[in-house]
């Protein structure tokens, strides 16, 4: 439907699975998923390649991405760190390590290291309240973290 | 059809099933404040503003989506309905700037009319307000993000009315924004820059991009000859703006007003509607005769329509009618055929349209077939509300004016130009035509009803002595695919064409209802300006646009025929595939 510069190649599990859920209602969501999971996120030609497949307006694609924080519409850095910003986080100071992140890698919430080593997102609660503040790098979590130890945890990852 | 008893206020009320209750209300003559609800569009309940209450029901109802219901009671204002409302009217104003008074919409904003109706005297909440900037990457019309009030009437005008989904809201609560996917400008976007959206906005959040300072620069400048020509649907519009009636016929009091600006010559674009009927008439019937050409063949008088077609339906092209559009057409004999007749430099020409249309302005510029006559052919277009305006500001006293005539050789028009403004009206005023083309012999009665109404898709046959010609007409730009889709289907399967001939006009109702008209469009209001039209054709002396005067002399004088090469060069045009994402 939409003309692009450049075409995007899906796998051929993810082609077949769009193709399975083409017909059913609701489908966007499971679809955009689908593609975050094997992609890491939701490229502009990602959405182009969905929107042609399930004939839907790209308007409608980026208004479902740009809904959901789940989906990420910018290449992730190489580790991700995500800092709770849930209500136990929150009171125990997650706003506060992510204003020391954005400090120690100079780049605001949502954006990527210039080096495409780090992002730096906010989220709502990771499930361990117990351990707030709790944030977590690629898939590691790191528990009542103070400022202080957050030049080491990067440093871990460099 | 059943009907459903119920009470408004106490006062009983037997009404349709299946209406809302602002219908209700509206029957014992109760208005309910609205601000995200259109006549036009389904009904939401984003603002909250129409809240009303149920008896016996310890609810709130939003007035535009509750449908009636039997014996149901409603109360429609009482103090404590006034307080919520006032309190809906003040959060709105605190994620909204006080800068009425630089405002597009200073004086027609629905925000300000309701702070000014109860009596909002102070901002008594946190005021918040988006830090965007101003998206004027169109040629027609530009988005300001910080006055949006995110009632939705924009993004549903765009996907639901005209089927087009440049607009959508884009991010979620306090931040969404009534944007293009990908965070691209509009001029990128799948955008046909029909401007419904900005005739539906209730503030300045979308607006017309405002030109009326360059004329009156060129009036006042001594080396610019200014030519100005007025589009049919403006005529029966713009007398709004000074409290007339919709639908009053005040084309008169229009070129007077324009010679009291100071223009040098006052043209009608119905003038060139009625040459367009003789080169896509003569088109259509060539078409139809010698087997040349696309079957159906489909009209191009509209700039929003042709733009939607060269990016959803470029498989159609063939179909296109070349005939360029009446204003271009005015633009390229007003820099030619009339700057020889006048002696003028057409270099020094400045050529003036008054539209009803946004799309209009993007038009003048769209390619380089809009330069034919050497020049720009069209070197500025105001809309119907920028004209106005211009008016207000000029000291004129619209309804005051006596009537003035256009000027020759270009001015004159019969009945057939000037229903160009509205749905069905090309298609009749080609109807009167080609069946003069078709037989040599004129139509006994010229009122064509079977093309008239307003059903968003409308289909029907015309006897030309024996010859059944298959008629179609379209209007909302969402109606078309309906149609297209069956003339695709058809072709694609090697059968006969399900019709001969298609009128396409992307605004509801026609120009008429353009994205340029006076504010306040609602189907009552399409309906009189509509019935102001057949009332300016009825009274024509001349009915038909091969009868005009004006239009025998131009061919006699200049063209030779229609479809001659000259005509070829000025009158007709090319259309591309384009992608219906730039970027």
């Amino acid at each position: 439907m939409s003309a692009m510069k450049e075409k995007i190649t899906f796998s051929k599990g993810l082609v077949a699975f769009i193709e399975k859920w083409k017909e059913k209602p609701g489908n966007l969501i499971m679809v955009l998923h689908k593609v975050q999971e094997e992609l890491g996120y939701v490229s502009r030609e990602a959405a182009d390649k969905v929107a042609e497949m399930l004939d839907i307006p790209l308007a409608t694609i980026y208004g479902v991405l740009s809904f959901y924080h789940f989906f990420k519409i910018t290449k992730p850095g190489e580790h991700n760190i995500q800092v709770c910003l849930g209500t136990a986080c929150y009171l125990k100071g997650g706003e506060m390590l992510v204003d020391e992140l954005t400090n120690l890698l100079g780049i605001e919430v949502g954006a990527v290291t210039a080096d495409g080593k780090f992002s730096l997102e906010g989220v709502r609660c990771v499930g361990c309240c117990g351990l707030a503040p709790v944030m977590t790098v690629g898939g590691e979590v790191f528990g009542k973290v103070t400022k202080d130890q957050l030049p080491g945890i990067i440093a871990k990852f460099k | 059809m059943s009907t459903v008893h119920m009470k408004i206020n106490g006062m009983p009320v037997e009404i349709e099933a299946g209406k809302n209750i602002l219908a209700a209300a509206k029957k014992v003559n109760v208005n309910i404040p609205t601000l995200c609800y259109h006549p036009d569009l389904p009904a939401w309940a984003a603002c909250g503003l129409c809240v009303v209450k149920q008896e016996n029901s310890p609810k709130l109802l939003r007035a535009c989506a509750a449908p009636v219901q039997e014996n149901m009671s409603i109360i429609t204002h009482d103090a404590e309905l006034y307080q919520i409302r006032k309190t809906v009217i003040e959060m709105i104003m605190s994620t909204h700037p006080n800068t009425c008074l630089t405002c597009a919409r200073n004086g027609s904003c629905e925000l300000q009319r309701f702070a000014a109706e109860f009596g909002v005297r102070e901002q008594p909440y946190e005021v918040r307000l988006v830090d965007l900037p101003q998206d004027r990457s169109t040629t027609s019309i530009v988005l300001d993000p910080t006055k949006c009030i995110k009632c939705g009437r924009c993004v549903q005008v765009c996907q639901e009315m005209q089927g087009v989904y440049a607009l959508e809201f884009i991010g979620r609560g306090d931040k969404t924004v009534m944007s293009p996917a990908a965070g691209l400008p509009l001029n990128d976007s799948p955008c046909i820059k029909c401007g419904q959206c900005s005739a539906h906005c209730p503030v300045g959040a979308i607006f017309e991009k405002d030109e009326t300072r360059d004329l009156v620069r060129a009036i006042s400048d001594p080396d610019k000859h200014v030519v100005v020509q007025i589009a049919p649907a403006v005529r029966v519009a713009v007398g709004e703006a000074f409290n007339l009636p919709a639908g009053t016929i005040t084309t008169g009091k229009i070129y007077a007003a324009l010679r009291r600006l100071g223009v040098d010559k006052v043209f009608d674009t119905n003038f060139s509607a009625d040459l367009t009927i003789m080169e896509e008439g003569t088109e259509l019937v060539k078409r139809l005769t010698t087997g040349e050409g696309a079957i159906p063949q489909i009209t191009s008088c509209c700039p929003a329509w042709t733009d939607y077609m060269e990016k959803y339906y470029s498989d159609m092209i063939p179909n296109f009618s070349t005939a360029k559009s009446p204003m271009m057409m005015q633009g390229a004999v007003t820099k030619t055929y009339y700057a020889q007749n006048a002696k003028i430099d057409p270099a020094k020409i400045y050529s003036v349209a008054i539209m009803p249309c946004t799309a209009k302005k993007f038009e003048i510029s769209r390619d380089e077939n809009m330069y034919a006559s050497g020049y720009a052919d069209v070197d500025l277009v105001l809309t119907t509300r920028e004209f106005a305006r211009l008016i207000k500001a000029s000291g004129i006293d619209f309804t005051k004016l006596e009537d003035e005539k256009a000027d020759s050789p270009i001015g004159a028009y019969a009945g057939a130009g000037t229903i160009f403004g509205n749905t069905g009206g090309v298609m009749e005023a080609a109807i009167r035509t080609a069946y003069n083309l078709m037989t040599g012999e004129e139509l006994k009665d010229v009122n064509i009803e079977a093309v008239r109404g307003m059903e968003g898709v409308r289909s029907g046959v015309v006897d030309v002595k024996g010859t059944k010609l298959r008629v179609a007409i379209a209007h909302g730009m969402a109606n078309v695919s309906t149609l297209l889709d069956e003339i695709r289907e058809a072709r694609d399967a090697g059968k006969e064409p399900p019709y001969h001939f298609i009128e396409v006009m992307a605004c509801r109702g026609g120009c008429v209802a353009g994205g340029g008209q006076p504010y306040a469009t609602t189907d009552e209001v399409r309906a009189q300006r509509i019935a102001g039209l057949y009332t300016d054709d009825e009274r024509s002396t001349v009915r038909c646009s091969h009868q005009n005067p004006e239009i025998q002399q131009i061919y006699k004088d200049f063209f030779g025929a229609p479809l001659s090469e000259k005509s070829h060069h000025l009158l007709h045009t090319t259309y591309t595939e384009r992608k219906i994402y730039k970027k």
